[in-house]
């Protein structure tokens, strides 16, 4: 994988040199605090709920063993010996101290790590397929296009005080697990008649309070005009963008109000002039980039007792059954550490956690770690005849749950919890739907179910395309939950759909239980998923489970 | 009083053509300095190629289209004299002078809350520009 140029290197160190300076000048009234907000944002600094918060990067969900045991002793040294994955592939602190941050990222910078960009109304970390570079659908390893743009977008003079935030997310594979569609551009790899590898440019998808699905902006980009192209697309978008209302400001708005071809017009047009700036340089580094992403030397071997173990031990048989994906080398499976303990917390692994992975990865994964969206830890590369050793460690430190795609396998925002901008928990909820499915075990006869929590409209918990979603809102001060069905984030993104009035506190997690219970007798058979007994059935029998008593009146 | 900033540090305003919005050129007396607004659409900065002097408004730190501006500006071929004037702040030197900018013009008091060195601080713009090294 790719390891820090000493560019990258004197950048960094740097860039927490400049931090410093601006910590120490906002002490001194250089800057007022309406200054320094955006400054501290773009190093990934936020104020919280209750303290500070930094965000990591984990430059597209890539971690080495030794940069995951620095964020293993930053936990312990500056938080509370714990940290949180997040849905955009980063980890967060909830606790440090304003005066102790340009250490952490010192410490960070020890490791070729940052938190630049994790934050503000700047292009944000890239993010990209956590199985890359394993996946057996994959055109090509999509981190060495999301190692190009992180450097082309970091500290760019032009994109640093954008209308609003800007995400970007790159796919090598046909089945999408980046959720590109919903992200301010996606791209994914195709390849044209030629045989060539290029890109399809998606834009303006989002979440938040108005959800859109993303729009193919150009069906063939290739690899070459990469950057400027995308360049182009966020230089019509600063000019254009609405900076009169925040919430209209995200480039989704942008694209429906001007109209597609009108911002296709604009992009190839601004494109043009932009592409005679480029003179190949960036192709000769991104050479350089790829080289470094070679698969690492896979071994043929046999998988030794894996088989038998499997047939002996039923956990063991089970978490693999859940936990692992199909890797692209013979013998090689790809292992999902799942990070959702039934009544844990979504996302949050203790320093001894993150330490055994990186020892797990270092000794079994080829020295690779990844972040999912979905708040899990994966282990790309591991040898099948090792997963009994790997999975006997994860049971060590509480880290074998087998639940990976499953009901409890919930991807929540930290909520009411930690967030400022929250207008309900989430966590608790999420911690209660999973106990009460461990309780009722039944997630396994249940089958893939995603389900995914929001604690406000804002929709870091990405409810819009969990095939249930719950959005917690606040009803004249009370905890009021939304429920959405029929969301999907994949190739085939679909916006979930509002089935009805919100639930109270007390009684969202029953209601969610009624749902997947009712959709057991619904279902064609144990192979038909929620989501697609859903696409044929349509909402009516879902929401007549939901809302049993209101259904009778209606019949009355 | 205004001060102007450049890679030296502070300077007086030596640009004694004034400045005249870019709806009222009028007669060529002299090369006028011509004001952009932050709002300024791209399609206004055609034939504005063979000016003397540029200054673009940054009415407020947070709003970043005046970098755009200066880029298209120099992307267009663009070569006099290109100006930031407002609320620009320090730390958002080296991203002027990166995007194309020459100079910042600030007023008295940010010059007096955010003095010469911090500028000066920022002076290596030229340095660590991932930008430029993307180019070649």
């Amino acid at each position: 994988m790719y390891t820090y140029t000493d560019f990258d290197e004197a950048f960094v160190r740097e860039r927490v040199a400049q931090f410093r300076g601006q910590v120490e000048r906002r002490i001194d009234g250089s800057l007022t605090e309406d200054e320094f907000k955006p400054l501290r944002l773009m190093n990934g600094l936020y104020l919280q709920l209750h303290a500070y918060m930094l965000r990591v990067a984990v430059p597209y969900g890539t971690l080495n063993p030794t940069q995951m045991r620095k964020l293993a002793d930053i936990a312990d040294r500056w938080d509370k010996g714990y940290g949180h994955f997040t849905t955009r592939q980063n980890i967060q602190y909830n606790w440090p101290k304003l005066q102790d941050v340009p250490d952490m990222l010192e410490a960070l910078a020890d490791v070729g790590m940052h938190a630049i960009q994790t934050s503000g109304n700047t292009i944000r970390n890239v993010t990209a397929d956590h199985f890359a570079g394993a996946a057996a659908d994959e055109i090509e390893d999509p981190r060495a296009i999301a190692e190009l743009l992180r450097q082309w977008s970091t500290d760019h003079p032009e994109f640093q005080f954008l209308p609003r935030k800007f995400k970007i997310a790159v796919t090598g594979a046909a089945h999408d697990r980046a959720v590109t569609k919903a992200h301010d551009i996606g791209l994914r790899m195709v390849r044209n008649d030629a045989g060539e590898a290029g890109f399809e440019v998606i834009v303006g998808g989002g979440l938040g309070r108005t959800p859109m699905v993303g729009k193919v902006l150009r069906n063939f980009l290739p690899k070459a005009d990469l950057l400027p192209y995308c360049e182009a697309i966020v230089s019509v978008y600063n000019l254009l963008g609405r900076r009169d209302n925040k919430y209209k400001a995200r480039i989704k708005i942008t694209v429906h109000e001007n109209g597609l071809e009108k911002i296709q017009e604009l992009v190839e047009d601004r494109f043009a002039t932009i592409r005679a700036g480029f003179s190949g340089h960036d192709q000769d580094l991104l050479a350089k980039i790829e080289a470094a992403f070679a698969p690492p030397a896979f071994v043929t071997k046999s998988i030794g007792g894996y088989e038998a173990t499997r047939l002996a031990n039923p956990a063991f048989r089970s978490w693999t059954d859940t936990n692992l994906a199909e890797h692209k080398a013979n013998g090689y499976a790809i292992v999902s550490i799942s990070i959702k303990k039934h009544g844990a917390t979504p996302g949050d692994a203790t320093s001894d956690q993150m330490r055994v992975m990186a020892d797990l990865a270092e000794t079994y994964g080829h020295g690779e770690l990844r972040i999912s969206h979905e708040q899990n830890v994966i282990l790309p590369h591991v040898h099948k005849s090792d997963l009994a050793k790997v999975y006997a460690a994860l049971r060590q430190v509480d880290l074998a749950t087998a639940n990976i795609g499953l009901a409890s396998d919930i991807i929540a925002c930290p909520g009411m919890d930690y967030c400022a901008l929250a207008t309900a928990r989430s966590i608790p909820i999420a911690q209660e739907i999973a106990t009460r499915f461990d309780e009722l075990e039944i997630e396994h006869e249940i089958g893939q179910l995603k389900i995914k929590i929001s604690g406000c409209i804002n929709a870091c918990g990405h409810h819009h395309v969990g095939h249930i979603g719950i959005l917690g809102l606040d009803r004249a001060g009370v905890e009021s939950y939304q429920i959405t069905l029929g969301g999907d984030g994949t190739e085939t993104t679909t916006i979930g759909e509002r089935a009805g009035r919100g639930f109270s506190a007390d009684e969202i997690v029953p209601a969610i239980e009624r749902l997947v219970t009712g959709y057991l007798g619904l279902r064609r058979d144990a192979d038909e998923t929620f989501l697609q007994a859903y696409r044929r059935l349509g909402k009516q029998p879902f929401k007549s489970i939901l809302y049993p008593a209101q259904d009778k009146a209606n019949a009355a | 009083m205004s001060v102007i900033v450049t890679d030296t540090g502070f300077a007086p305003e030596d640009f004694t053509c004034g400045f005249v919005a870019l709806s009222d050129i009028a007669a060529n007396d002299c090369d006028y300095g011509i004001d952009l607004a932050s709002d300024t659409a791209p399609t206004a900065l055609v034939g504005l190629t063979n000016a003397a002097m540029i200054r673009i408004d940054f009415p407020s730190f947070a709003d970043g289209r005046g970098f755009t501006l200066a880029a298209m500006l120099r992307s267009a071929g663009y070569k006099g004299r290109l100006r930031a004037k407002g609320h620009v702040l320090a730390d958002q030197y080296a991203m002027a002078r990166r995007s194309g900018f020459d100079e910042v013009e600030i007023d008295g008091a940010l010059a007096a809350r955010q003095p010469a060195e911090q500028w000066k601080f920022r002076a290596d713009w030229q340095n660590h520009n991932y930008q430029a090294r993307l180019r070649g």
